[in-house]
């Protein structure tokens, strides 16, 4: 288990970090989100122990980050920003280095080198030095020196950035077959992939966590959450159609397509009320489907929130 | 959970030496080293004219030398792994700062070392010609070595203040200087004449040359080596605290 307690991290005047705490068990993938700046990058270089906390702790199954360096260190597998690996060394020379500072001799040393070379497909490019890899290759030697001595806890800083879809998808495949006993922590600023991989999210910003929980929590904070769309073949009030309809919340009409209406829930689903309604009064209806909360919704109002709090 | 590697030290010294020749730079090091000490030695330093079986010539120019020499191996030491980001992964790999910083060092003064050797031609030289005594010779040998690791050290410093390669090197040069005339006559005798002579022994007992002149005529007294191990140690410590402070930038 990562714990983060009271976490703080200034940079001379600027708090990076303001009074963190959360914890992240074995099996969870947490989505770390947030806009740029917000201090993902910093949060996860004081989990890895590059940077010392200004203030609180971090412990990694018990050993202290700052106590205890090299046990935690040991315990955890990094992907720092930018994936940067030694650019002079082959990619077999530089996850032999890696293997034998992770204590690997011999024998098992090359079957774990082998193994990662196989999880991320780094075969074809064995022999060729890192600087003449292309981003997304450099990236997977990033991930494989990662997870080369099956971490416990594995911090990953934007590891799908600049690969192509297919990469991106094998990388995701790749992190969920990882989760199943271990700490993952991902930062991304690509919505859809805690969709896809985590089971909880955090969105940070100016430092402190503004929403904490699973993808689909999250989803039901937006005010879309249970919404449907209508999209009309004819003339039709449909907010004076709708007014005093408990369950729903308001209707927006989409500013590029006046024919386009969202209809918001006040926090049940509202679909099987709506299209009731539509076949009672005889709606020109030309679309109708049910909007799911979008993850980039709730990132906007929170994030968005916390600025203006903190201007005011 | 897998055992606490001990010897990271020699793992990283390692990675480090085969660094330096998997690209040209430790090729080239080594060969224009060996050029410009031929010329120092051959043409500027009068080897054949003096008439004498010593290295005298050789090992007085390895102050001047080394002053352009080492720092151009020691830049690319810290800023380098500033610069790529690689810091980020080394410190985070069950690696004591005091490890990296050590290895990292002990790699460019085996570099030097190497290259110190090869210069074995000349003494074979010396010894085709005449009859020297090759204690003082390997004694200068050592001494020489010692001075390149006291640059070297002073390097690692510098190259952990900045991320630009080029800055470290200028930096380097001017203290290495620094450190290289504070023995010599020419700043000990700018001194106004009432300056105690405690205080300019003092001064002149930091410099590089006061400690280098014995040891290449031969004299390896244990106070120097010992002068020059301190001053490793302490500027690699320096080393250290540079890259802990200035790691978050």
């Amino acid at each position: 288990m990562i714990e983060i307690r009271n976490l703080t991290r200034k940079f001379d005047q600027v708090v990076a970090v303001d009074d963190l705490s959360f914890e992240v068990r074995e099996g969870e993938v947490l989505g770390f989100l947030g806009p740029n700046g917000a201090g993902k990058s910093t949060t996860m270089k004081v989990i890895t122990g590059f940077l010392a906390p200004s203030a609180g702790s971090v412990t990694i199954d018990g050993f202290d980050i700052g106590g205890k360096p090299l046990e935690a260190k040991a315990l955890i597998g990094y992907l720092p920003e930018g994936a940067p690996c030694y650019g002079d060394m082959t990619t077999l020379q530089f996850l032999r280095f890696i293997a034998r500072i992770r204590g690997f001799r011999g024998e098992e040393a090359e079957r774990r080198i082998a193994g990662v070379m196989g999880d991320v497909a780094l075969e074809s490019v064995a022999h060729q030095t890192i600087e003449t890899l292309s981003k997304g290759f450099k990236r997977r030697v990033g991930l494989a020196q990662a997870i080369l001595h099956d971490p416990k806890a594995l911090i990953l800083d934007e590891p799908t950035d600049g690969l192509d879809p297919n990469q991106k998808n094998h990388v995701r495949e790749l992190i969920r077959n990882l989760a199943k006993d271990k700490i993952v922590v991902v930062s991304t600023h690509i919505l859809e992939e805690v969709t896809a991989v985590c089971t909880r999210a955090i969105i940070i910003d100016e430092g402190r966590i503004v929403a904490d929980g699973t993808p689909a929590e999250l989803e039901a904070r937006s005010r879309y959450h249970h919404a449907v769309e209508v999209r009309l073949a004819g003339e039709l009030d449909l907010a004076g159609e709708l007014e005093g309809v408990a369950e729903i919340a308001g209707v927006e009409q989409d500013r590029l397509d006046r024919a386009s209406f969202t209809i918001l829930s006040a926090g049940k689903p509202i679909f099987a009320r709506v299209s009731e309604l539509a076949q009672q009064r005889q709606w020109p209806v030309e679309e109708f489907h049910v909007r799911r909360g979008q993850l980039e919704d709730v990132f906007r109002t929170v994030t968005e929130n916390a600025g203006t709090r903190e201007a005011a | 959970m897998q055992k606490l590697s001990l010897n990271n030290l020699g793992i990283i010294f390692r990675r480090e030496l085969m660094g330096y020749f998997a690209t040209p730079l430790a090729y080239v090091f080594i060969v224009i080293f060996l050029i410009t000490n031929g010329i120092f030695t051959f043409e500027l330093g009068g080897f054949y004219a003096r008439g004498q079986a010593d290295l005298l010539p050789f090992f007085g120019f390895h102050p001047w030398l080394y002053l352009f020499m080492v720092p151009a191996i020691a830049m690319a030491l810290w800023a380098d792994e500033r610069k790529t980001g690689t810091i980020e992964l080394l410190l985070t790999l069950p690696v004591r700062l005091a490890d990296a910083v050590l290895g990292k060092f002990l790699a460019a003064w085996a570099l030097t070392g190497i290259a110190l050797l090869l210069t074995f031609p000349i003494w074979i030289t010396a010894n085709y010609l005449g009859d020297p005594d090759n204690g003082v010779i390997v004694a200068s040998y050592i001494g020489s070595w010692f001075m390149a690791g006291a640059y070297l050290a002073i390097g690692s410093c510098m190259s952990a203040c900045t991320r630009n390669p080029v800055i470290a090197f200028i930096l380097t040069v001017s203290i290495c200087f620094l450190f290289v005339i504070m023995g010599s006559p020419i700043l000990l005798n700018a001194f106004p004449d009432w300056t105690p002579q405690a205080i300019v022994d003092a001064f002149a007992a930091l410099g590089f040359l006061t400690h280098f002149d014995s040891i290449s005529k031969g004299v390896l007294d244990i106070r120097d080596v010992l002068y020059f191990s301190v001053f490793i140690a302490a500027w690699l410590l320096a080393s250290a605290i540079v890259i802990e402070i200035k790691k978050a930038n």
